[in-house]
């Protein structure tokens, strides 16, 4: 019988990436609910040295594929060997995290296992010795609770920013193995040529912990400014509304939205933004909720824990000051 | 080039999604069904790659006959024909399912590309673009916001933006591409376009029609099970920060976020 949680730890040139700890951490506690080992599957190359902090966080094992194919991240590379370890071992629980690579692996994954996978989770649970998800659909319209049938692993996906990472532990340690698998340079058709580093710096919308977004209201891409100071002063990322974002002014990566990015940040201050059910879907599991709008009328305010009916052009400026004594 | 674009039909994004009695589904009365935003970029991107290499592109949906509607819109666009599965026994299937319908449906075809949605904004998963790639035996290039093909038809370079970074990635043709926001902005259909898309073939194919077992399909054959929707957790009713003046309202704010929301 199948058994044993099973993460998939996801690295970036030998540097452990957030969501891993986030995936560790809750693995560590369906396992708990289990009384099952945790597994933590982690891929590159010459990443060794990086295994065993990852037994403060709760792994039990942490096995380890060491290749060079394995570094930067490929589909097939890294379906091919997980998809081996899985047929060798049989885990009952695979989560990975729902970042760009682990939507991208996690699809391919599932159907070369031949299993459900349930993407984006915001909750898990053991329940009858089952993993039971929970995620948001329609882009957080609704939510829907899901089971496995005839589906071994089961396997899921966690949104980023929303497991809690636990303490980590250091009289905790992780057993480490190598991990046993072939790869045929035949089977792996795709490749990376070139990584284009972001040179603003800018943290990803989906890890932002703070996040101050504009709309319609903003007026034109010249006023984004005022957000930027505000922004770069909290430590915050800009975002935007697809308003925005299609009249032009901003990036496509900086939609917040159904057709953008689901974000859950602490702080997300929607400046401009009338909230358009679209926009309010994809940011409606952020921690606190600020909008600023003149219109105080505007659906955003019903989202907002805290409203500021004004105009942004003279909030915005005046809070940025304001701030600066609680930094 | 050939290329392959497999759509399915969504509610508009501007829908109010309302969860039926049963609570496993939603209430389908009031939705005005679209054609799935990320589809619509494939869509596009396939209709550029014709111009430019030539060939055909034969878009490919799913679903009940609704989504007819969608297929014409793909062919008013500029697509040259069209494939509906359509079955009863499809009702209720899982993506895994689904997926397998539209790669036995493509399996027999002539292609150079494939595209999909990189995930449909009803359930939200991403998971069918992967399995038909799977199931086809090609690369997939999941997220993409860029396609070039090289001049020879043989390989493609694409451009998938992660965390931070993005991606510039190569691959062997065929391959299946799930198209990102980003990637392009779909035109709109003209008015001899449309009329055009009426003459144009759309063939109805059922399960039997692909040589599938229904039994594979349908609510029964789920794996991945629905037991609830909930609507989304409610937020406490939030405070309008009072004041006489902006500057006031924004010294409230920071004091607010500061001692209140602890997240200054």
């Amino acid at each position: 019988m199948a058994q044993g949680v099973w993460t998939i730890a996801e690295q970036r040139e030998g540097e452990i990436r957030k969501i891993t700890y986030e995936i560790v951490s809750e693995g560590r506690r369906l396992a708990d609910a289990l009384g099952q080992e945790l597994t933590v599957i982690l891929l590159g190359s010459n990443i060794k040295e990086k295994a065993a902090e990852l037994g403060q966080y709760g792994a039990d094992r942490v096995v380890v594929g060491d290749d060079p194919r394995l570094e930067p991240y490929t589909t097939d590379a890294y379906v091919s060997v997980i998809s081996q370890l899985v047929k060798t071992d049989d885990p009952q629980i695979l989560i990975l995290g729902a970042s760009v690579q682990g939507k991208d692996l996690s699809g391919r994954l599932a159907a070369r296992l031949d299993v459900a996978m349930a993407q984006d989770c915001t909750i898990f649970a053991i329940e009858d010795g089952n993993l039971v998800a929970t995620r948001p659909i329609y882009a957080g319209k609704a939510y829907a609770k899901v089971t496995f049938e005839n589906s071994v692993p089961q396997m899921a996906s966690a949104r980023p920013k929303v497991m809690a990472i636990s303490e980590p532990d250091p009289s905790r340690s992780a057993e480490v193995v190598d991990a046993s698998f072939t790869l045929e340079d035949g089977d792996l058709k795709t490749k990376v040529v070139e990584v284009a580093k972001d040179e603003s710096g800018k943290i990803d919308l989906t890890e932002a912990d703070k996040i101050v977004s504009g709309g319609r209201g903003m007026k034109g891409p010249e006023n984004y400014n005022i957000l930027e100071e505000l922004a770069d002063l909290i430590g915050a990322s800009v975002g935007a509304s697809r308003a925005a974002v299609d009249a032009g002014w901003r990036p496509h990566t900086d939609q917040v939205g159904q057709t953008g990015k689901v974000v859950s940040p602490n702080l997300y201050i929607a400046c401009g933004i009338s909230g358009a059910i679209q926009h309010l879907a994809g940011m409606g599991t952020s921690k606190v909720i600020v909008a600023i709008n003149k219109d105080e009328d505007a659906p955003i305010f019903q989202k907002a824990d805290y409203g500021v009916v004004g105009d942004l052009f003279d909030v915005v400026p005046a809070l940025t000051e304001e701030v600066k004594k609680y930094l | 080039m050939n290329i392959i674009v497999c759509l399915k039909q969504v509610p508009d994004t501007e829908s109010q999604i309302k969860i039926a009695s049963d609570g496993k589904s939603i209430v389908t009365d009031d939705i005005k069904w679209v054609m799935n935003p990320y589809d619509e970029f494939g869509v596009e991107e396939a209709l550029r790659l014709k111009e430019k290499h030539g060939g055909e592109v034969t878009v490919v949906g799913l679903g009940p006959k609704r989504v007819t509607e969608s297929i014409r819109t793909a062919l008013a666009m500029g697509a040259d024909k069209g494939i509906l599965i359509s079955d009863d026994a499809l009702e209720g299937s899982d993506s895994l399912a689904n997926a397998k319908a539209i790669a036995s449906a493509i399996r027999d075809l002539d292609y150079d590309l494939i595209f999909t949605g990189q995930r449909g904004v009803d359930d939200d998963l991403g998971v069918v673009g992967a399995t038909i790639a799977e199931l086809l035996d090609i690369p997939q290039l999941s997220l993409i916001v860029k396609v070039e093909v090289a001049d020879d038809g043989k390989s493609v370079k694409v451009e998938r933006p992660i965390e931070g970074e993005t991606l510039v990635i190569e691959s062997t043709l065929p391959a299946l591409i799930t198209a990102q926001k980003g990637l392009n902005e779909p035109r709109y259909a003209s008015l001899p376009g449309i009329m055009k898309a009426k003459k144009k073939p759309l063939e109805e194919k059922t399960i039997a029609d692909l040589g599938l077992d229904s039994a594979e399909f349908g609510e029964g054959a789920r794996k991945l099970k629905i037991v609830e929707l909930t609507p989304p957790p409610e937020r406490a009713a939030g405070k309008i920060v009072e004041g006489e003046t902006p500057q006031e309202k924004a010294t409230e704010l920071a004091r607010l976020l500061h001692e209140e929301a602890k997240v200054l």
